[in-house]
Protein backbone atom coordinates (compact mmCIF):
# COMPACT_ATOMS: atom_id res chain seq x y z
CA UNK A 1 0.00 0.00 0.00
CA UNK A 2 2.82 2.35 0.97
CA UNK A 3 4.44 1.40 -2.28
CA UNK A 4 1.42 2.32 -4.45
CA UNK A 5 1.14 5.60 -2.61
CA UNK A 6 4.78 6.42 -3.31
CA UNK A 7 4.32 5.72 -7.03
CA UNK A 8 1.33 8.08 -7.12
CA UNK A 9 3.22 10.73 -5.17
CA UNK A 10 6.16 10.69 -7.56
CA UNK A 11 3.92 10.57 -10.61
CA UNK A 12 3.56 14.36 -11.28
CA UNK A 13 7.31 14.91 -11.20
CA UNK A 14 7.72 11.92 -13.49
CA UNK A 15 5.22 13.42 -15.97
CA UNK A 16 6.99 16.75 -15.77
CA UNK A 17 10.21 15.05 -16.84
CA UNK A 18 8.48 14.04 -20.10
CA UNK A 19 8.94 17.30 -22.01
CA UNK A 20 11.98 15.95 -23.81
CA UNK A 21 9.97 12.96 -25.00
CA UNK A 22 7.15 15.22 -26.20
CA UNK A 23 9.60 17.42 -28.09
CA UNK A 24 10.99 14.36 -29.83
CA UNK A 25 7.49 13.21 -30.79
CA UNK A 26 6.77 16.60 -32.33
CA UNK A 27 10.03 16.39 -34.24
CA UNK A 28 8.87 13.04 -35.55
CA UNK A 29 5.60 14.61 -36.69
CA UNK A 30 7.56 17.32 -38.49
CA UNK A 31 9.60 14.73 -40.41
CA UNK A 32 6.40 12.88 -41.22
CA UNK A 33 4.88 16.05 -42.64
CA UNK A 34 8.00 16.61 -44.70
CA UNK A 35 7.61 13.14 -46.14
CA UNK A 36 4.00 13.97 -47.03
CA UNK A 37 5.09 17.15 -48.81
CA UNK A 38 7.64 15.24 -50.89
CA UNK A 39 5.73 12.05 -51.74
CA UNK A 40 2.13 13.16 -51.70
CA UNK A 41 -1.05 11.98 -50.07
CA UNK A 42 -1.38 8.50 -51.50
CA UNK A 43 1.99 7.33 -50.22
CA UNK A 44 2.08 9.21 -46.96
CA UNK A 45 -0.95 11.20 -45.81
CA UNK A 46 -0.16 14.21 -43.66
CA UNK A 47 -0.24 13.87 -39.87
CA UNK A 48 -3.19 16.24 -39.82
CA UNK A 49 -5.22 14.09 -42.17
CA UNK A 50 -4.26 10.94 -40.29
CA UNK A 51 -5.31 12.43 -36.99
CA UNK A 52 -8.62 13.70 -38.39
CA UNK A 53 -9.29 10.21 -39.79
CA UNK A 54 -8.48 8.87 -36.36
CA UNK A 55 -10.96 11.32 -34.85
CA UNK A 56 -13.70 10.16 -37.19
CA UNK A 57 -12.81 6.52 -36.52
CA UNK A 58 -12.96 7.01 -32.80
CA UNK A 59 -16.65 7.78 -33.17
CA UNK A 60 -17.25 4.68 -35.20
CA UNK A 61 -18.59 1.76 -33.17
CA UNK A 62 -17.15 -0.95 -35.37
CA UNK A 63 -13.62 0.43 -34.95
CA UNK A 64 -14.03 0.53 -31.20
CA UNK A 65 -15.34 -3.02 -31.32
CA UNK A 66 -12.26 -4.05 -33.33
CA UNK A 67 -9.96 -2.37 -30.83
CA UNK A 68 -11.67 -4.17 -27.96
CA UNK A 69 -11.30 -7.53 -29.69
CA UNK A 70 -7.60 -6.93 -30.32
CA UNK A 71 -7.06 -5.75 -26.78
CA UNK A 72 -8.76 -8.86 -25.45
CA UNK A 73 -6.64 -11.19 -27.59
CA UNK A 74 -3.40 -9.45 -26.76
CA UNK A 75 -4.03 -9.38 -23.04
CA UNK A 76 -5.42 -12.88 -22.86
CA UNK A 77 -2.36 -14.23 -24.65
CA UNK A 78 -0.03 -12.06 -22.63
CA UNK A 79 -1.72 -13.12 -19.39
CA UNK A 80 -1.28 -16.80 -20.26
CA UNK A 81 2.39 -16.21 -21.11
CA UNK A 82 3.00 -14.37 -17.87
CA UNK A 83 1.27 -17.02 -15.83
CA UNK A 84 2.92 -20.07 -17.38
CA UNK A 85 6.20 -18.39 -18.28
CA UNK A 86 6.74 -17.14 -14.74
CA UNK A 87 5.77 -20.35 -12.99
CA UNK A 88 7.63 -22.70 -15.32
CA UNK A 89 10.64 -20.39 -15.44
CA UNK A 90 10.85 -20.31 -11.65
CA UNK A 91 10.59 -24.06 -11.41
CA UNK A 92 13.16 -24.60 -14.16
CA UNK A 93 15.49 -22.16 -12.44
CA UNK A 94 15.37 -24.14 -9.22
CA UNK A 95 16.78 -27.28 -10.81
CA UNK A 96 20.06 -27.31 -12.70
CA UNK A 97 18.92 -30.17 -14.93
CA UNK A 98 15.69 -28.45 -15.86
CA UNK A 99 17.44 -25.23 -16.75
CA UNK A 100 20.03 -26.99 -18.89
CA UNK A 101 17.35 -29.02 -20.66
CA UNK A 102 15.07 -26.08 -21.25
CA UNK A 103 17.74 -23.93 -22.90
CA UNK A 104 17.68 -25.46 -26.38
CA UNK A 105 13.88 -25.51 -26.33
CA UNK A 106 13.82 -21.83 -25.50
CA UNK A 107 16.30 -21.17 -28.30
CA UNK A 108 13.98 -22.95 -30.71
CA UNK A 109 10.97 -20.99 -29.49
CA UNK A 110 12.80 -17.66 -29.69
CA UNK A 111 14.44 -18.45 -33.00
CA UNK A 112 11.26 -19.58 -34.75
CA UNK A 113 9.85 -16.62 -36.71
CA UNK A 114 6.35 -15.66 -35.52
CA UNK A 115 5.09 -15.72 -39.09
CA UNK A 116 5.88 -19.44 -39.21
CA UNK A 117 3.85 -19.96 -36.06
CA UNK A 118 0.94 -18.11 -37.61
CA UNK A 119 0.99 -20.34 -40.66
CA UNK A 120 1.16 -23.47 -38.51
CA UNK A 121 -1.57 -22.19 -36.20
CA UNK A 122 -3.80 -21.46 -39.19
CA UNK A 123 -3.34 -25.04 -40.37
CA UNK A 124 -3.88 -26.50 -36.92
CA UNK A 125 -6.66 -24.32 -35.57
CA UNK A 126 -8.20 -22.63 -38.61
CA UNK A 127 -9.08 -18.96 -38.77
CA UNK A 128 -10.15 -17.26 -35.59
CA UNK A 129 -9.50 -16.23 -32.04
CA UNK A 130 -7.58 -19.28 -31.02
CA UNK A 131 -4.99 -18.94 -33.76
CA UNK A 132 -4.23 -15.37 -32.75
CA UNK A 133 -4.02 -16.10 -29.06
CA UNK A 134 -1.88 -19.14 -29.67
CA UNK A 135 0.59 -17.09 -31.71
CA UNK A 136 0.75 -14.40 -29.05
CA UNK A 137 1.45 -17.01 -26.40
CA UNK A 138 4.22 -18.83 -28.28
CA UNK A 139 5.89 -15.54 -29.13
CA UNK A 140 5.84 -13.94 -25.69
CA UNK A 141 6.09 -17.02 -23.47
CA UNK A 142 9.83 -17.63 -24.02
CA UNK A 143 10.67 -14.05 -23.04
CA UNK A 144 8.94 -14.39 -19.68
CA UNK A 145 10.29 -17.89 -19.20
CA UNK A 146 13.90 -16.81 -19.75
CA UNK A 147 13.45 -13.83 -17.40
CA UNK A 148 12.10 -16.01 -14.61
CA UNK A 149 14.74 -18.67 -15.24
CA UNK A 150 17.60 -16.21 -15.06
CA UNK A 151 16.15 -14.53 -12.00
CA UNK A 152 16.12 -17.83 -10.14
CA UNK A 153 19.47 -19.02 -11.48
CA UNK A 154 21.31 -15.87 -10.44
CA UNK A 155 20.20 -15.84 -6.81
CA UNK A 156 23.32 -15.07 -4.86
CA UNK A 157 24.73 -17.82 -2.71
CA UNK A 158 26.18 -15.21 -0.37
CA UNK A 159 22.79 -13.74 0.45
CA UNK A 160 21.22 -17.18 0.81
CA UNK A 161 23.93 -18.07 3.30
CA UNK A 162 23.33 -14.82 5.16
CA UNK A 163 19.62 -15.66 5.41
CA UNK A 164 20.52 -19.09 6.71
CA UNK A 165 22.89 -17.65 9.32
CA UNK A 166 20.04 -15.62 10.79
CA UNK A 167 17.76 -18.66 10.73
CA UNK A 168 15.14 -16.66 8.88
CA UNK A 169 11.79 -18.40 8.48
CA UNK A 170 10.92 -19.56 4.98
CA UNK A 171 8.39 -16.83 4.20
CA UNK A 172 10.82 -14.08 5.24
CA UNK A 173 13.54 -15.67 3.13
CA UNK A 174 11.22 -15.76 0.16
CA UNK A 175 9.79 -12.26 0.54
CA UNK A 176 12.96 -10.42 1.50
CA UNK A 177 15.76 -12.32 -0.19
CA UNK A 178 14.46 -14.26 -3.20
CA UNK A 179 11.44 -12.31 -4.41
CA UNK A 180 13.03 -8.84 -4.91
CA UNK A 181 15.87 -10.37 -6.86
CA UNK A 182 13.67 -12.52 -9.07
CA UNK A 183 11.24 -9.67 -9.58
CA UNK A 184 14.01 -7.41 -10.83
CA UNK A 185 14.54 -9.92 -13.63
CA UNK A 186 10.99 -10.95 -14.28
CA UNK A 187 9.41 -7.50 -14.43
CA UNK A 188 11.45 -6.23 -17.40
CA UNK A 189 10.71 -9.57 -19.07
CA UNK A 190 6.97 -8.93 -18.62
CA UNK A 191 7.36 -5.51 -20.19
CA UNK A 192 9.24 -6.94 -23.16
CA UNK A 193 6.67 -9.73 -23.54
CA UNK A 194 3.83 -7.21 -23.54
CA UNK A 195 5.51 -5.30 -26.37
CA UNK A 196 5.92 -8.53 -28.27
CA UNK A 197 2.28 -9.53 -27.70
CA UNK A 198 1.11 -6.16 -28.99
CA UNK A 199 3.05 -6.50 -32.23
CA UNK A 200 2.23 -10.13 -32.86
CA UNK A 201 -1.49 -9.76 -32.26
CA UNK A 202 -1.89 -7.36 -35.18
CA UNK A 203 0.17 -9.49 -37.48
CA UNK A 204 -1.77 -12.61 -36.62
CA UNK A 205 -5.07 -10.85 -37.03
CA UNK A 206 -4.09 -9.44 -40.38
CA UNK A 207 -3.49 -12.92 -41.71
CA UNK A 208 -5.99 -15.06 -39.93
CA UNK A 209 -9.11 -13.24 -38.77
CA UNK A 210 -11.90 -11.05 -40.04
CA UNK A 211 -12.13 -8.81 -37.00
CA UNK A 212 -9.76 -6.81 -34.83
CA UNK A 213 -7.35 -4.03 -35.69
CA UNK A 214 -5.17 -6.31 -37.80
CA UNK A 215 -8.13 -7.29 -39.98
CA UNK A 216 -9.14 -3.64 -40.30
CA UNK A 217 -5.59 -2.95 -41.45
CA UNK A 218 -5.95 -5.65 -44.12
CA UNK A 219 -9.19 -4.06 -45.34
CA UNK A 220 -7.56 -0.62 -45.48
CA UNK A 221 -4.74 -2.08 -47.53
CA UNK A 222 -7.10 -3.65 -50.05
CA UNK A 223 -8.89 -0.31 -50.46
CA UNK A 224 -5.56 1.52 -50.72
CA UNK A 225 -6.91 3.64 -47.88
CA UNK A 226 -3.59 4.91 -46.53
CA UNK A 227 -5.02 7.42 -44.01
CA UNK A 228 -7.05 4.67 -42.30
CA UNK A 229 -4.05 2.33 -42.29
CA UNK A 230 -1.90 4.99 -40.70
CA UNK A 231 -4.61 5.91 -38.22
CA UNK A 232 -4.74 2.26 -37.13
CA UNK A 233 -0.98 2.24 -36.74
CA UNK A 234 -1.26 5.38 -34.63
CA UNK A 235 -3.82 3.63 -32.41
CA UNK A 236 -1.46 0.69 -31.88
CA UNK A 237 1.58 2.80 -31.20
CA UNK A 238 -0.08 5.33 -28.94
CA UNK A 239 -1.72 2.65 -26.83
CA UNK A 240 1.64 0.91 -26.52
CA UNK A 241 3.29 4.16 -25.49
CA UNK A 242 0.56 4.84 -22.97
CA UNK A 243 1.00 1.46 -21.32
CA UNK A 244 4.77 1.66 -21.34
CA UNK A 245 5.35 5.25 -20.27
CA UNK A 246 2.32 6.05 -18.13
CA UNK A 247 1.78 2.74 -16.37
CA UNK A 248 4.87 0.55 -16.46
CA UNK A 249 7.75 3.01 -16.34
CA UNK A 250 6.71 4.68 -13.03
CA UNK A 251 6.36 1.25 -11.45
CA UNK A 252 9.71 0.19 -12.81
CA UNK A 253 11.37 3.29 -11.41
CA UNK A 254 10.08 2.64 -7.91
CA UNK A 255 10.88 -1.05 -8.07
CA UNK A 256 14.44 -0.48 -9.23
CA UNK A 257 15.32 2.43 -7.00
CA UNK A 258 17.92 0.33 -5.24
CA UNK A 259 19.83 -0.46 -8.42
CA UNK A 260 23.04 1.19 -9.45
CA UNK B 1 26.33 -23.32 30.76
CA UNK B 2 26.31 -22.30 27.09
CA UNK B 3 29.17 -23.83 25.16
CA UNK B 4 30.51 -24.64 21.74
CA UNK B 5 32.42 -27.90 21.63
CA UNK B 6 34.24 -29.11 18.54
CA UNK B 7 35.53 -32.67 18.67
CA UNK B 8 37.63 -34.63 16.19
CA UNK B 9 36.38 -32.60 13.29
CA UNK B 10 37.50 -33.55 9.76
CA UNK B 11 36.33 -32.05 6.51
CA UNK B 12 36.98 -32.82 2.84
CA UNK B 13 36.15 -31.32 -0.49
CA UNK B 14 36.36 -34.25 -2.85
CA UNK B 15 39.69 -35.91 -2.11
CA UNK B 16 41.26 -32.78 -0.67
CA UNK B 17 41.38 -32.69 3.07
CA UNK B 18 40.49 -29.20 4.32
CA UNK B 19 40.38 -29.72 8.07
CA UNK B 20 42.00 -32.43 10.12
CA UNK B 21 41.29 -33.42 13.70
CA UNK B 22 40.11 -30.06 15.03
CA UNK B 23 39.35 -29.89 18.76
CA UNK B 24 38.44 -26.87 20.85
CA UNK B 25 35.94 -25.47 23.29
CA UNK B 26 34.39 -22.01 23.50
CA UNK B 27 32.73 -21.03 26.77
CA UNK B 28 30.21 -18.33 27.52
CA UNK B 29 31.76 -14.86 27.66
CA UNK B 30 34.95 -15.99 25.94
CA UNK B 31 36.60 -14.79 22.76
CA UNK B 32 38.31 -17.47 20.73
CA UNK B 33 40.34 -16.49 17.69
CA UNK B 34 41.45 -18.71 14.88
CA UNK B 35 44.46 -17.30 13.10
CA UNK B 36 46.26 -18.71 10.13
CA UNK B 37 47.23 -17.96 6.56
CA UNK B 38 44.63 -17.43 3.86
CA UNK B 39 43.23 -20.57 2.31
CA UNK B 40 43.89 -22.55 5.45
CA UNK B 41 40.30 -23.63 6.04
CA UNK B 42 39.41 -20.95 8.59
CA UNK B 43 36.20 -19.94 6.87
CA UNK B 44 35.19 -23.56 6.35
CA UNK B 45 35.70 -24.21 10.05
CA UNK B 46 33.59 -21.17 10.93
CA UNK B 47 30.81 -22.19 8.55
CA UNK B 48 30.78 -25.66 10.07
CA UNK B 49 30.46 -24.18 13.56
CA UNK B 50 27.66 -21.86 12.43
CA UNK B 51 25.83 -24.78 10.82
CA UNK B 52 26.00 -23.20 7.36
CA UNK B 53 27.52 -26.37 5.97
CA UNK B 54 27.02 -29.93 7.13
CA UNK B 55 29.52 -31.73 9.32
CA UNK B 56 31.05 -34.73 7.56
CA UNK B 57 33.14 -36.28 10.29
CA UNK B 58 33.39 -35.52 13.97
CA UNK B 59 31.17 -33.58 16.28
CA UNK B 60 30.08 -30.00 16.87
CA UNK B 61 27.92 -29.28 19.87
CA UNK B 62 26.50 -25.79 20.10
CA UNK B 63 24.44 -25.06 23.21
CA UNK B 64 24.43 -21.27 22.82
CA UNK B 65 20.88 -19.99 22.86
CA UNK B 66 21.35 -17.62 19.95
CA UNK B 67 23.99 -16.76 17.42
CA UNK B 68 24.62 -14.45 14.51
CA UNK B 69 27.22 -14.06 11.81
CA UNK B 70 29.14 -11.04 10.53
CA UNK B 71 30.69 -11.87 7.19
CA UNK B 72 33.88 -10.67 5.61
CA UNK B 73 31.84 -8.75 3.04
CA UNK B 74 28.82 -6.84 4.27
CA UNK B 75 26.22 -9.03 2.49
CA UNK B 76 23.45 -6.46 2.77
CA UNK B 77 20.24 -6.82 0.81
CA UNK B 78 20.62 -4.25 -1.99
CA UNK B 79 16.86 -3.61 -2.15
CA UNK B 80 16.48 -2.69 1.50
CA UNK B 81 17.47 0.53 3.19
CA UNK B 82 19.85 0.72 6.14
CA UNK B 83 17.24 0.32 8.86
CA UNK B 84 15.39 -2.53 7.15
CA UNK B 85 18.68 -4.31 6.59
CA UNK B 86 19.56 -4.08 10.26
CA UNK B 87 16.05 -5.11 11.30
CA UNK B 88 16.29 -8.25 9.14
CA UNK B 89 18.09 -10.05 11.94
CA UNK B 90 15.08 -9.48 14.19
CA UNK B 91 12.61 -10.99 11.76
CA UNK B 92 13.45 -14.48 12.87
CA UNK B 93 12.60 -13.54 16.45
CA UNK B 94 8.88 -12.73 16.20
CA UNK B 95 9.39 -9.11 17.20
CA UNK B 96 6.83 -6.60 15.94
CA UNK B 97 7.93 -4.55 12.94
CA UNK B 98 7.61 -1.35 14.89
CA UNK B 99 9.74 -2.56 17.76
CA UNK B 100 12.30 -3.95 15.32
CA UNK B 101 12.56 -0.53 13.65
CA UNK B 102 13.09 1.19 17.00
CA UNK B 103 15.81 -1.24 17.99
CA UNK B 104 17.47 -1.04 14.59
CA UNK B 105 17.59 2.76 14.74
CA UNK B 106 19.02 2.69 18.23
CA UNK B 107 21.86 0.36 17.34
CA UNK B 108 22.51 2.19 14.06
CA UNK B 109 23.15 5.41 15.97
CA UNK B 110 25.39 3.57 18.37
CA UNK B 111 27.45 2.26 15.46
CA UNK B 112 28.10 5.75 14.17
CA UNK B 113 25.46 5.89 11.44
CA UNK B 114 23.49 9.11 11.13
CA UNK B 115 19.80 9.65 10.75
CA UNK B 116 20.16 10.92 7.17
CA UNK B 117 21.65 7.55 6.25
CA UNK B 118 18.69 5.53 7.51
CA UNK B 119 16.73 5.56 4.25
CA UNK B 120 19.73 5.01 1.99
CA UNK B 121 20.20 1.85 -0.04
CA UNK B 122 23.50 -0.03 0.27
CA UNK B 123 24.63 1.25 -3.15
CA UNK B 124 24.74 4.77 -1.70
CA UNK B 125 26.89 3.81 1.30
CA UNK B 126 30.66 3.72 1.54
CA UNK B 127 32.38 0.42 2.22
CA UNK B 128 32.97 1.31 5.85
CA UNK B 129 29.35 2.29 6.40
CA UNK B 130 28.16 -0.94 4.85
CA UNK B 131 30.34 -2.87 7.22
CA UNK B 132 28.90 -0.92 10.15
CA UNK B 133 25.40 -1.83 8.98
CA UNK B 134 26.39 -5.46 8.66
CA UNK B 135 27.86 -5.37 12.15
CA UNK B 136 24.77 -3.70 13.54
CA UNK B 137 22.60 -6.34 11.86
CA UNK B 138 24.58 -9.10 13.54
CA UNK B 139 24.45 -7.48 16.99
CA UNK B 140 20.90 -6.11 17.02
CA UNK B 141 19.63 -9.59 17.83
CA UNK B 142 21.73 -9.56 21.02
CA UNK B 143 23.28 -12.90 20.14
CA UNK B 144 24.91 -14.92 22.81
CA UNK B 145 27.47 -16.22 20.31
CA UNK B 146 28.88 -14.05 17.53
CA UNK B 147 30.73 -15.45 14.53
CA UNK B 148 33.13 -12.93 13.05
CA UNK B 149 34.73 -13.78 9.72
CA UNK B 150 37.41 -11.11 9.27
CA UNK B 151 34.85 -8.34 9.35
CA UNK B 152 37.50 -5.68 9.98
CA UNK B 153 39.81 -6.60 7.14
CA UNK B 154 38.49 -4.01 4.67
CA UNK B 155 38.24 -1.13 7.15
CA UNK B 156 40.55 1.78 7.84
CA UNK B 157 42.42 1.88 11.15
CA UNK B 158 40.09 4.38 12.82
CA UNK B 159 36.92 2.51 12.05
CA UNK B 160 38.53 -0.79 12.91
CA UNK B 161 39.43 0.51 16.36
CA UNK B 162 36.00 2.02 16.88
CA UNK B 163 34.18 -1.23 16.12
CA UNK B 164 36.66 -3.21 18.18
CA UNK B 165 36.06 -0.99 21.21
CA UNK B 166 32.33 -1.48 20.88
CA UNK B 167 32.94 -5.20 20.80
CA UNK B 168 35.28 -5.06 23.81
CA UNK B 169 32.63 -3.17 25.74
CA UNK B 170 30.17 -6.00 25.19
CA UNK B 171 32.72 -8.70 25.91
CA UNK B 172 33.55 -6.95 29.15
CA UNK B 173 29.98 -7.19 30.31
CA UNK B 174 30.18 -10.91 29.60
CA UNK B 175 27.08 -10.72 27.42
CA UNK B 176 28.80 -11.99 24.31
CA UNK B 177 30.96 -14.91 23.24
CA UNK B 178 32.87 -14.59 20.02
CA UNK B 179 34.39 -17.00 17.55
CA UNK B 180 36.70 -14.84 15.54
CA UNK B 181 38.62 -15.51 12.34
CA UNK B 182 41.49 -13.30 11.36
CA UNK B 183 44.89 -13.30 9.75
CA UNK B 184 45.86 -10.19 11.71
CA UNK B 185 47.78 -11.27 14.81
CA UNK B 186 47.56 -7.89 16.57
CA UNK B 187 43.81 -7.86 16.17
CA UNK B 188 43.64 -11.36 17.62
CA UNK B 189 45.81 -10.39 20.58
CA UNK B 190 43.69 -7.32 21.31
CA UNK B 191 40.42 -9.23 21.39
CA UNK B 192 40.99 -12.85 22.34
CA UNK B 193 41.09 -14.93 25.48
CA UNK B 194 42.53 -17.73 23.44
CA UNK B 195 44.16 -17.92 20.01
CA UNK B 196 44.27 -21.10 17.96
CA UNK B 197 46.89 -21.29 15.28
CA UNK B 198 45.55 -23.07 12.20
CA UNK B 199 48.17 -24.42 9.83
CA UNK B 200 47.18 -24.98 6.21
CA UNK B 201 47.09 -28.07 3.96
CA UNK B 202 45.24 -29.64 5.65
CA UNK B 203 43.95 -27.22 8.25
CA UNK B 204 45.00 -28.35 11.70
CA UNK B 205 45.53 -26.65 15.01
CA UNK B 206 49.23 -26.58 15.84
CA UNK B 207 49.36 -24.27 18.85
CA UNK B 208 47.19 -22.43 21.37
CA UNK B 209 47.97 -19.13 23.08
CA UNK B 210 46.12 -17.88 26.15
CA UNK B 211 45.70 -14.30 27.39
CA UNK B 212 44.25 -13.68 30.83
CA UNK B 213 44.32 -9.88 31.01
CA UNK B 214 40.75 -8.51 30.49
CA UNK B 215 40.33 -7.00 27.01
CA UNK B 216 39.45 -3.57 28.38
CA UNK B 217 42.82 -3.41 30.19
CA UNK B 218 44.88 -4.25 27.12
CA UNK B 219 46.60 -1.13 25.89
CA UNK B 220 48.69 -0.64 22.77
CA UNK B 221 51.85 -1.47 24.69
CA UNK B 222 50.45 -4.84 25.71
CA UNK B 223 49.36 -5.62 22.17
CA UNK B 224 52.70 -4.61 20.65
CA UNK B 225 54.81 -6.50 23.17
CA UNK B 226 52.68 -9.63 22.87
CA UNK B 227 52.76 -9.40 19.09
CA UNK B 228 56.53 -9.11 19.15
CA UNK B 229 56.70 -12.13 21.40
CA UNK B 230 54.36 -14.24 19.38
CA UNK B 231 56.20 -13.39 16.17
CA UNK B 232 59.31 -15.07 17.61
CA UNK B 233 57.37 -18.28 18.09
CA UNK B 234 58.63 -21.02 15.83
CA UNK B 235 55.22 -22.41 15.00
CA UNK B 236 54.02 -18.95 13.99
CA UNK B 237 57.07 -18.39 11.80
CA UNK B 238 56.54 -21.77 10.20
CA UNK B 239 52.78 -21.44 9.70
CA UNK B 240 52.88 -17.98 8.20
CA UNK B 241 56.14 -18.78 6.36
CA UNK B 242 57.81 -15.75 7.88
CA UNK B 243 61.43 -16.91 7.57
CA UNK B 244 63.40 -15.45 4.74
CA UNK B 245 64.10 -17.91 2.03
Amino acid sequence: MKFVFKILKDFPSYLWSGWGAIASIFLFFACWDLGYQIYGELVLPSPLETLSTLWVMSHNDSVIEDAKITLYRAFFGFGLSVLFGSILGLIAGLFATASIMSRPIVTILVGMPPIAWIVLAMIWFGMGDFTVIFTVVVASFPIVFVGALQGTRTLEGDLKEMGKSFKLPLHVKFLDIYFPHIFSYIFPAWVAALGMAWKIVVMAELLSTSDGIGAALAVARSHLDTPTALALVVIMISSMMFIEYIILEPIKREVELWRN
Amino acid sequence: MEKLIVKNLNHHYGFTSILENINFELNKGQVLSIVGPSGGGKTTLMHLCADLIDVQEGNIKNSFTSSSFAFQESRLLPWKNVIDNIALGLKAQKISTKMAQVRAKKIALRFGLEEIDFDKFPKDLSGGMRQRVSFARALVTKPSLLFLDEPFSALDIGLKKELQSLLIEMIDKKELSVLFITHDLMEAIRLSDEILLLKADPGRIVKKFKYDLPQSKRDDKFVYSQSAKILQDEEIIDTFELELK
